[in-house]
């Protein structure tokens, strides 16, 4: 607790919060791309204690809600399969696919099961033979790795009744096609800390070059927050475009190589649609064609799937930051958590969710005390 | 074809339906097992107890289906008497006598039984309130997940206490008589086999005493909640929208202990909504509140006590926090169950 509380220090936050108010001469806009940042900002109210004019803008780093609808509605189609244990992350649960979420799913009959790793899983499939257990492999390059030991592990295990429908997406392409837009106002970026420990930060230098943006990768405290917003708007001050580690306590440049190895053995790059953005080229990982029997999708043959998002959810928008969730229509009235309309209302790091469990209304737009 | 006597005669051996028939089977189970393990004394068995009268009766009942059966400290059995002991502890009355219902699967090991009972009769003996009657089913392999207890008490109140959730003023002072989350955590770091079940303990106990301790300040007690499901976070709407009174909580003033904070860092669980059996939130007037808080410290069961914020007329109904960073942010009430994130 004492190694939490010293990222959670009143009198630290607000002697960054001093230097911040002394630094910001203009206002600026920054980009925390991780929805767990998102939801410290949010949950901490650190993004209403910042000076005047220094906005921040919540990108599309929560994997729950970029994963895309055809995945969740394969993963349906697979769970509500007699012989099939479907295993998922919790806050995968109540996403909803066009039709259904797995949550309701499971409460008619589907053995739809929560694991904490993908491990559990396996496990499951050997304990259960008679079953056929899938797990959804979803995340950003945070989780990749261990989804990539399972798969090793079960084909290790000689495992024929274990399979995962991958659909994971990487960071870097998703932030290239934000910069890429001329409607971007991001003009720096909080890269995500855990990202960095498993893939380091080379892949963030040529961006910050090439696009003459500074890239601070944070930390999920409120300490580090502040402090990744602080260097952030230092080198914009002084018109530097670096790539700095503010999390150089879980960081190293090169990342995690044995983690990099395993994912590289286990995945290959593809093309990926990001749920409320739209195809990203070079966005995803899928299986390698060693691996594609461990593939779900091509087991169940539910690679053919119609899909339909929900017409009023403006998920785009909201995980591009180009609009708040307080602008949507929907939020807060016919989109709750109770009943999302879309992801992004679904995870505890959605932004909307985020907003809404804040008590963040319309009428009391963000940055006003609520 | 030889006939075999069903009646059970090992320890190794588990519940069968007819365990439930009204039989034969049922009698010996309720005169080898269960009867013993509740400390009923010998005797016939009635439809109903007679009980003495209570003065102002109080009744409160609660079904208890916890997964799993044991945990670090404590087990359904305990849980299902401190669960309705505190029900009655909140309403500022004491026990006098509890009910218990068990629905059993067939198949649950008789060991497990015996062990659940017996905790069930320790922890009433230990709250001093007799087992006066009860009902055992037994229902189908999958029509119930191993064992549920309802259990109903009554209890007796204590003339100069009459708290309620919607009695909270304006400026109370609000209390805290221990430490959070530790029951919620415990349960489903046993549950998933986490690995925190070595750091981490329920709080299940009995709060009936430290409700005792508290009547020499009569009306001033206000409100009293055990925050149990949703946590301190369901617990403080609850008292807001009872009462129309808004709450303002200090995030720093809110005793998480470290393993808890850590469990629920991890797992991405808010430890606000996690659920307590241990502990209660009171609502006092601000200028009785160290009396208040000197009497709970003076009792085990409330040496944690903290105060950790107050009721307002700001924003009736509204729970906020105030962070440790020093901003606000809204405690909504939890939607359901929490669900452990991605990454």
């Amino acid at each position: 607790m004492r190694y939490l509380d010293e990222y959670r220090d009143p009198e630290l936050a607000q002697s960054l919060l001093d230097r911040l108010r002394r630094v910001a001469t203009r206002p600026w806009r920054i980009m925390e791309v991780c929805g767990g940042q998102t939801h410290t900002l949010v949950r901490q109210g650190i993004d209403e204690l910042l000076p005047a004019g220094l906005r921040m803008i919540h990108g599309p780093g929560c994997p729950v809600c970029v994963t895309p609808l055809e995945t969740l509605d394969r993963a349906m189609a697979v769970a509500a399969r007699p012989e099939v244990t479907f295993t998922s992350f919790g806050d995968m649960l109540r996403v909803p696919g066009t039709h259904t979420d797995l949550l309701s799913l499971r409460a008619r009959g589907a053995d739809v099961r929560v694991v904490y790793s993908p491990m559990d899983a396996v496990r499951i499939a050997v304990a259960e033979p008679d079953r056929q257990v899938v797990f959804l492999a979803v995340g950003f390059e945070t989780t990749a790795p261990a989804n990539a030991m399972a798969v090793l592990h079960a084909r290790r295990l000689g495992l024929a009744n274990f399979s995962v429908l991958v659909s994971h997406v990487l960071v870097p392409p998703a932030m290239t096609a934000l910069l890429a837009d001329p409607d971007c106002e991001v003009q720096a970026f909080l890269a995500a800390g855990h990202v960095c420990a498993v893939m380091g930060w080379r892949q963030y230098e040529p961006i910050a070059a090439r696009w003459r943006v500074p890239i601070v990768v944070t930390g999920f405290e409120p300490l580090d927050l502040l402090e990744g917003v602080l260097m952030a708007v230092e080198q914009l001050e002084e018109g530097r475009e670096e790539v700095e580690n503010q999390y150089a306590r879980a960081v190293q440049r090169a990342g995690n190589r044995h983690a990099q190895q395993v994912v590289a053995e286990v995945f290959r790059i593809t093309d990926r649609t990001w749920r409320g953005i739209g195809p990203l080229p070079a966005s995803g990982l899928e299986l390698a064609p060693a691996f594609v029997s461990y593939d779900a999708a091509r087991r169940f043959r539910v690679m053919d799937v119609r899909s339909a998002e929900h017409p009023e959810c403006i998920t785009g928008a909201i995980l591009t930051g180009a609009r708040e969730p307080t602008d949507c229509g929907a939020y807060g009235v016919r989109c709750t958590p109770r009943t999302p309309l879309g992801a992004p209302m679904v995870s505890a790091e959605g932004t909307c969710a985020a907003y809404f469990a804040a008590g963040r209304t319309r009428a009391a737009p963000a940055g006003s005390p609520p | 074809m030889t006939i075999q006597c069903p009646t059970p005669r090992h320890e190794d051996e588990r519940v069968l339906l007819g365990h439930g028939a009204g039989g034969r089977l049922t009698a010996e189970l309720l005169d080898t097992l269960l009867l013993p393990a509740l400390g009923v004394p010998p005797g016939p068995l009635e439809d109903a107890a007679v009980l003495p009268p209570v003065g102002l009766p109080v009744i409160s009942t609660d079904s208890f289906v916890v997964s799993p059966l044991f945990f670090p400290g404590g087990d359904i059995g305990s849980l299902a008497v401190h669960g309705t002991v505190n029900d009655l502890a909140m309403r500022g009355a004491e026990p006098v006598a509890l009910a218990v219902a068990l629905i059993i699967e067939e198949g649950l090991p008789l060991a497990q039984l015996r062990s659940v009972v017996e905790s069930l009769g320790k922890a009433a003996a230990e709250a001093e309130v007799p087992v006066v009657t009860g009902d055992t089913k037994v229902v189908g392999r999958g029509a119930a997940d191993r064992l549920f207890i309802t259990t109903t008490g009554v209890g007796r109140r204590i003339p100069a206490l009459h708290p309620s959730a919607a009695r909270a003023r304006p400026h109370d002072a609000i209390l805290l008589s221990g430490p959070l989350g530790l029951h919620g955590t415990a349960v489903l770091s046993t549950r998933e086999g986490l690995g925190f079940e070595a750091d981490i303990a329920s709080d299940s106990r009995p709060l009936h005493r430290l409700v005792r301790a508290l009547a020499p300040l009569g009306g001033d007690i206000h409100t009293l909640r055990d925050p149990t499901r949703g946590g301190l976070a369901a617990t403080l709407n609850e008292i807001a929208a009872a009462s129309g009174t808004g709450a303002l909580i200090e995030e720093s003033a809110v005793p998480v202990p470290g393993p808890v904070a850590t469990a629920c860092d991890l797992l991405g669980l808010d430890p606000l909504q996690v659920a307590n059996e241990g502990c209660l939130v009171a609502c006092v007037p601000e200028a009785r509140a160290d009396d208040v808080l000197d009497a709970m410290r003076g009792v085990p069961e409330g040496a944690a006590a903290v105060r950790i914020g107050r009721t307002t007329a700001a924003h009736p109904g509204r729970v906020e926090l105030r962070t440790r960073v020093g901003s606000h942010r809204v405690i909504d009430m939890p939607l359901g169950e929490q669900l452990p994130r991605i990454c």
